[in-house]
Parts: structure tokens; sequence; C-alpha cells
């Protein structure tokens, strides 16, 4: 190894001990060993002098660099933050309705809007936006409490049946059967009712029409006479395939029985109005956005 | 005598068991204490049948004290396969997430398996080879009987115990949250008095050793056992919210429970993972080759410096978190400098070899050891290179670690630990060979395989993840959801379960190997007189 001499492993000794017949050789260490040891070792030495590292009574040394992770991440998102800081204000000022008709305004909303969604709505909804049992798909034109843009950001703006925004759309379904506002009989005939409306298979078509007068008398006055929903209250659409908790007989059997009450929170405390606005934009343009009247 | 004080405190256990589980506050704390008091009447009753009883004839001071070895042996093969079952389930379940099936929902979802497969493996495998071998190797490179008499099977069945406890726990639901210390703090204590018995027990035994110096895979030991002691106490002090409940409250908040937890959790890795290994790789490689130790010199140094260095380098585990950055930067500094220590015993282990390299032709088990010390080479270079914060910051969060983890866990820990168990069985059951080398053979590719699709798969999908998580367009937006990292992330995982699986499959062949060696294989000639009795050919 170091000494050229010694070429083979007989031209060592063993130290002399044996345990369990193993010996060890006496041999030096290997130089680039040493050496790369010796190296790391002197680079430690100096990257600690340049970087923050060692600790003292009540502070650490700041190193040479001036380098600090807070100060820096504090630097990027200033920098980012002032170089978008011209269009946030505009999207933030303008009339709702203008932003789609300037292509600068409307490209950069799209594109913010999206990273926001993926961010925090994806979570519920899905990165693609389909959403999933209990939330809402929002590629399609059927909208609980409107499509339009300005409907889009209240309800961004101030969520759906949260405690902490009081301006939070609200509205609650009665639960009829656990609160005994509807006998077991009437809850099946109501979704034989209702399976009917919405040009599915009944269950047991005898119960129609009985069924019919169970929703006049009970459910009509929210999703009205004709079953097609109210966005005012956000009581959905009954007479389409669309179901927000499953349009089989079991699920809404459940949904008579206990209601539903689907939450989001209100985003206003956690995203500027630039942010809002951005992905309501983009909400608005998956396909199934509403024009203003 | 002794056996009326023993009567005496298994009755006081078992009663206060009883109590115990008569005033549970949650299930895992009431099986727990139902258990404590089976093991604690059981043992009462078997102490109550033997008291009084003639005493057989005692075993010969002199001679090895290798049964509780004999059931390390078991005990690792039996838990390296449960916890390579479980590893491999639940990286099924990654790809998979059906199999998190609802009717086992709060017992067999992945959050509450993974702990049970990472204590499986590094505690329950990793645990039982490093008591049996440390035991077998303390005996032979001393020339003296283990010290303490039955004080080693107490440390045998107190760790198969905590191992009990531990997993019935996680099911349950009773965890404290801390990476690779989750167990609760009735578990936390009944380990530290097994681990004092064994710092008693090998200690012992170095003491009245009969050979004038002590042989370095015993330092490597050593430092294990004490290190381990020592951060098993300072990470799990906490307060129990009662006694009649597992739940507890830690002691430090915040960033020094962070702190804390991955002081413990990298060391974790340097001395139960690296030193205690190293210790097994000191003994079983130079006794497989035939060959002396390359250094004496270098083990000595690069023991003293892995050991002074390794303690420093946890930091690197809270890189751009709520981490001062001076102690990320010393972490950090402290990693790269342990470079060259670990590399110290890789060269000390490869370079045994020089002059029997031809071995790895004909020897599966070097073979074995061989491709071990390889991936120790690899996993403890890949380290430091990950402790570097540019690198961590792709790095961190993203399955490379993962995949670094395996690299060192099912490489360098799980191929030294097969090769130690080959090496063992034949002399522990007084067998002239193995079974058959054939299927040393099989699971030695089968394994080697599957780590090569486990790592190259999480490699992949580490930096993948990192870079989409990182990626962003000109205006400073992310291009990616998390969900889109995690469907990118599919068929990579596909592949690591397969990759598992091969793992496992190589370790099933090694049981039955083991199994046919000890019943099957031909018992070496008694060197007595009564050897010429067997009949001529």
């Amino acid at each position: 190894m170091s000494d050229p001499k010694k070429n083979d492993d007989s031209d060592y000794e063993t130290t002399g001990h044996s345990w369990d017949g193993i010996k060890e050789y006496n041999k030096p260490l290997p130089r680039w060993w040493v050496t790369v040891f010796y190296i790391t070792i002197i680079w430690g030495i100096g990257y600690s002098i340049a970087y923050p590292a060692w600790p003292g009574i009540r502070t650490a040394t700041a190193g040479v660099m001036g380098w600090s992770t807070r100060a820096n991440v504090a630097a990027e998102i200033e920098a980012q933050e002032a170089a978008l800081a011209p269009i946030n204000d505009r999207l933030a000022s303008v009339e709702l309705s203008q932003i789609a008709t300037d292509p600068d305004l409307n490209g950069f909303a799209q594109n913010a809007g999206g990273a926001v969604f993926r961010t925090w709505c994806a979570q519920c909804h899905g990165s693609g936006a389909a959403g999933a049992k209990g939330y809402p798909n929002l590629l399609d034109d059927d909208w609980l409490w409107g499509g339009t843009m300005e409907d889009i950001h209240t309800t961004i703006t101030h969520g759906i049946r949260n405690t902490d925004d009081p301006d939070a759309r609200y509205s609650e379904m009665p639960a009829f059967g656990r609160d005994g506002l509807l006998e077991r009989e009437q809850i099946g005939q109501v979704v034989n009712y209702v399976l009917d409306l919405a040009g599915e298979a009944p269950q047991d078509p005898s119960q129609v029409s009985a069924g019919a007068t169970v929703f006049a008398d009970n459910c009509a006055a929210c999703h009205g006479e004709d079953g097609t929903g109210d966005r005012m209250q956000g009581a959905p659409n009954l007479t389409d395939a669309i179901w927000l908790y499953g349009g089989d007989y079991a699920s809404l059997h459940e949904t008579v029985t206990n209601a539903r009450f689907g939450v989001m929170p209100n985003w206003n405390t956690r995203l500027s109005e630039a942010e809002i606005r951005a992905v309501a934009s983009y909400v608005h343009g998956l396909g199934g956005g509403e024009m203003s009247e | 005598m002794l056996n009326y004080i023993k009567l005496l405190l298994l009755g006081v256990v078992a009663v206060f068991a009883l109590i115990a589980a008569n005033y549970a506050r949650d299930v895992a704390y009431m099986v727990h204490a139902l258990i404590i008091f089976l093991v604690a009447s059981g043992l009462f009753l078997w102490t109550l049948r033997n008291t009084d009883e003639p005493v057989p004839a005692r075993i010969l001071e002199t001679s090895y004290m290798d049964d509780v070895i004999r059931a390390g042996v078991i005990a690792t093969a039996f838990w390296g396969v449960v916890g390579f079952a479980a590893g491999t389930f639940i990286a099924a379940q990654l790809a998979f997430p059906v199999l998190n099936f609802d009717w086992a929902q709060g017992y067999m979802n992945f959050g509450r398996l993974r702990p049970l497969h990472t204590s499986a493996v590094i505690f329950a495998f990793g645990g039982n080879a490093l008591i049996c071998t440390s035991f077998y190797v303390v005996q032979r490179t001393s020339a003296a009987r283990l010290w303490g008499g039955n004080l080693a099977w107490w440390v045998f069945w107190g760790y198969q115990l905590v191992i009990v406890l531990a997993a019935t726990g996680y099911l349950l639901g009773a965890t404290q949250s801390k990476e690779y210390a989750e167990p609760e703090w009735l578990t936390d204590w009944l380990l530290t008095v097994v681990w004092v018995a064994y710092f008693a027990v090998f200690v012992g035994t170095l003491v009245k050793r009969r050979e004038p110096h002590i042989y370095v895979a015993n330092w490597f030991y050593l430092a294990f056992i004490i290190t381990v002691a020592l951060l098993h106490i300072f990470n799990n002090l906490s307060i129990p919210v009662s006694i009649w409940g597992s739940k507890s409250v830690q002691v430090f908040s915040g960033v020094q429970d962070a702190m804390t937890q991955w002081w413990y959790g990298h060391n974790a890795v340097g001395f139960f993972l690296t030193a205690g290994f190293l210790g097994m790789m000191y003994y079983f490689v130079p006794k497989q080759a035939e060959r002396p130790v390359f250094s004496y010199k270098l083990s000595i140094v690069h023991f003293w410096a892995l050991i002074f260095i390794y303690i420093w380098a946890g930091p690197h585990h809270l890189h751009y978190t709520a981490l001062p950055d001076w102690a990320s930067t010393l972490g950090m500094v402290f990693s790269i400098i342990l470079w060259m220590p670990s590399w110290g015993g890789m060269i000390n282990g490869l370079m045994t070899l020089s002059g029997a390299w031809d071995k790895l032709r004909t020897d599966p088990i070097m073979r074995m050891l061989v491709i071990s010390i390889g991936f120790y080479g690899m996993s403890t270079f890949e380290g430091p290179m990950m402790s570097i914060r540019a690198v961590n910051s792709l790095s961190h969060y993203t399955d490379w670690t993962i995949g670094h983890v395996h690299s060192g866990a099912l490489g360098w820990n799980g191929m030294i630990t097969f090769g130690a168990l080959y090496f063992l069985t034949p002399k522990l059951w007084n067998r002239e060979r193995l079974y058959s080398l054939g299927l040393v053979s099989w699971h030695f590719w089968l394994a080697t395989i599957g780590i090569v699709l486990y790592a190259a798969s999480m490699w992949v999908t580490g930096i993948m993840e990192g870079l989409m998580w990182r990626e962003v367009d000109a205006n400073g937006f992310l291009v990616w959801s998390f969900a889109d990292t995690v469907s990118a992330k599919f068929p990579m995982y596909v592949v690591r379960a397969l990759g598992g699986g091969l793992y496992i499959a190589g370790a099933i062949i090694m049981c039955y190997n083991l199994w046919m060696t000890v019943t099957r294989a031909p018992a070496v000639e008694a060197k007595s007189p009564t050897a010429n009795a067997t009949p001529a050919e």
C-alpha cells in the first residue's frame, strides 16, 4: 500500500494477536483514505466559517457569506411579489366581467388560478376538477350555487356552510327520517318518485304517484315543483343524472333520511383577492362557466 | 431462595397487570396489560413447578452458552420474514390503495402497518441479529462463557416481549409518532430494563475474557449497546398521561423535540444499523474468508472517527425547517466528514479478501458478505451526498430517501445478516455444512435483483417527484398538484413492490435452507472414539 516495496501480504506482519483464529495485519492506513479524510475536514472548517455554524451562549456565528435560509426565502418571495404586483393589482381591481375580455389579464388569471387550484382545491375537487362523491364536479354546467363569475367568486370567497365566515352560503336540508318528519314508508315513496323524476328506473313503480304527493308537500319548497332545484338555496336539480352523493336507491334513501351537509371553507382569509379572482376565472373557464345576466 | 423472590415478583407483576387491564383507558393498553399478565402468570406457574425439583446437572461453565444464540437465529429469521412481508404488503398498498381494506380500517391501513414494518425489520430482525451475533462473537473472541447465567435468556425473551408489545401497540393505535421510536412509555420502560441487562451480559463477558485484548468487533458492539441506550432514553423522555393509559406527553416540544428525534433517528442508523453491523462484519468476514483483517490501524482510526462524528450528523434530517441554520450547517459538515470514517469499515472488509478473491466464485456466503459491504459503501457515500443542503432541497421528503434507506437496509444490513445466519446455523447445530449452497445462490440473486429494482425505482420516483414539486412556470406558479406527482409514481411503485417480493422470496428460501440444514444436513462427526463405531463402507 503506502510502501511501494511491500507488494505482498506476506511482507506485512500481523499484530500478533489471535481471536478465535482471526488475526489482523499491521498495515498502514491507505494513503488516499487519509488524504480524502483530511480534505473533508479542511473543507468542513472552511464551510463552517463561510456559513452560519458555531453556536455560542446566546447566538451562533453568522458566517462570512451572510447567508441565511430565512433571509433568502424572504427575498425570493419579495422579488416574486414585486414582479407580479402590477398585474395582481389590476386583476384585483377591475370589474369581474372584464377579466375574460382582457387577453393579458385572462391569460395570467388562468395560469395563476390553475396553480391556486392545484394547491388548495385539488384535495377535494380533484387535480382535474372532476370532483368526487360529496365534492362537486366543476367541469360541467350543473351548478349548485350558480356558475357566473360573480357566483363562483362569492362561493370561493365566503365558502359554503362553514362556521368561520358569516357570509358563507348557507342552507340545510332537513333530516326527514332521522328527525321523524317523514315515515319510513313515505321516504321509500319519495325516493321512487325522485328516481322517476331523474329518468331512472324506480325500484317500485307503484309508489311513484304516492311519492309525488310527498314531494309536493315536503321537497318542492326548495327543489321546486318540477324538481329542477333552486340556486338561491343551493338546492340541487333532481331531474338530471348528476348526483353529488349518488343517485341509486340506497344513496337517495340515505340522503332523505339523514340529509347532507357539505362544507366548503371560506378562502378570503387564506388567499388574496387577486388569487381568488384568478381561481374563479380558472374554474369559470373549465367548461361550465355561465355568462352574467 | 432465588425462586421465591422470582415467584413474589412474578406474582406482583401478574396481579398488577390484571388491575391495569381492568382500569385501562384504551384498548392498546388493555391488550398490553393482558399480554404482560399472561407472560408473568405463565412464568409464575413454570417457576412454581420447578421449585424444589432436583436441579439437573449444571452445564459446564467452561463451554459456550449457545442455546440463547440458537433461539436468536430462529427469531432473526422469523422476524425477518414477518418484517419483509409487512414491507412488501405496504409497498403494494401504496401502489394499489384498494389494499387498505375497508374492513381493516384502523388496524391494517398503511399508517398502522408502516411502523410495524420499520420496527419489525430494524428492531426485531436487525435487533435479534445483533443480539445473537454479539453473544456469539463476544464469547468466541473472549474465550469466555456469557456472563450472568440466565440473564442472557432474560435479554432474549424480554426483547421478544418488547417487539410484541410494540407491534400490537401500532396496530391498536398506541404511538408517540416519533419515527423509529413509536412505542409508548410502557414498552419503552421495558426495553430500558432489557437493554441494561444486555449491557451487563456483554460487558460482564468482556471483563472475564481470557484474551489479552478486546477484539475490534466487540468495540463496535459495545459502542452500539451504549449509544442506543443513551438515544433511547433521551428520545423517549415523556410523561404518561395516566398510568392506566398508553398515551404520554413528550418532555421536549417544538424544534427541540424535532432535533432530539433526529439526533435519535440518525444515530439509530449510525449505531444500530452501522456500528452494530460493523461488529458483525469484523467477525464474519475474516472468519468466512479465513484471512487476517486488512489493517489494525485502520480499524482503530475509523472506529473512533466514526463514533465521534456520527453523533453530530442528525440535523441533516431537518434542513430548511424551523431548525436554526447553524445547526443545519453543522449537521451537513459532520455528515460529509463522516464519509471516510464510514468507508474505513468498507476498506477493511473488502481488503480482507485480498488473496482470497477466488472465494467469490465458489462461496455464495462470501458473495453475500461482500455485496453487503458494497451496499454499505454505496449508502455511506449516498448519505453524505444527500446531507448537502442543495441536494437535500431536492431529495428531502421524496422517495429518494426511501430508496437510500433500503439500499442500506436490504443491501448492507439484510445481506450481512443472511451471511451471518448461513455461517452460524451449521456451527450452532453441529452440522458439517449447509443443506444446499445452490439455494444460497438463489437467495443471493433474488435478493440482489430485488434490491436493484427497489433502489432504482425509488431513485427514479424520488428525483422525479422532487423535480415536479419544485417546477414553476415563468410567473412563479407551481406547475403540478401533489396528486399529479402521486399518480406519476404509480409504475415505479409497482416495480418497488416487485423488488420487495423478490427479496422476501429469497428470505423464505433461506429459512427453508436453514431448516433443512438443522434437520437433514450431516452432523459433524464426533471427535470421541465412538465415531469409530460407525459401520465401515
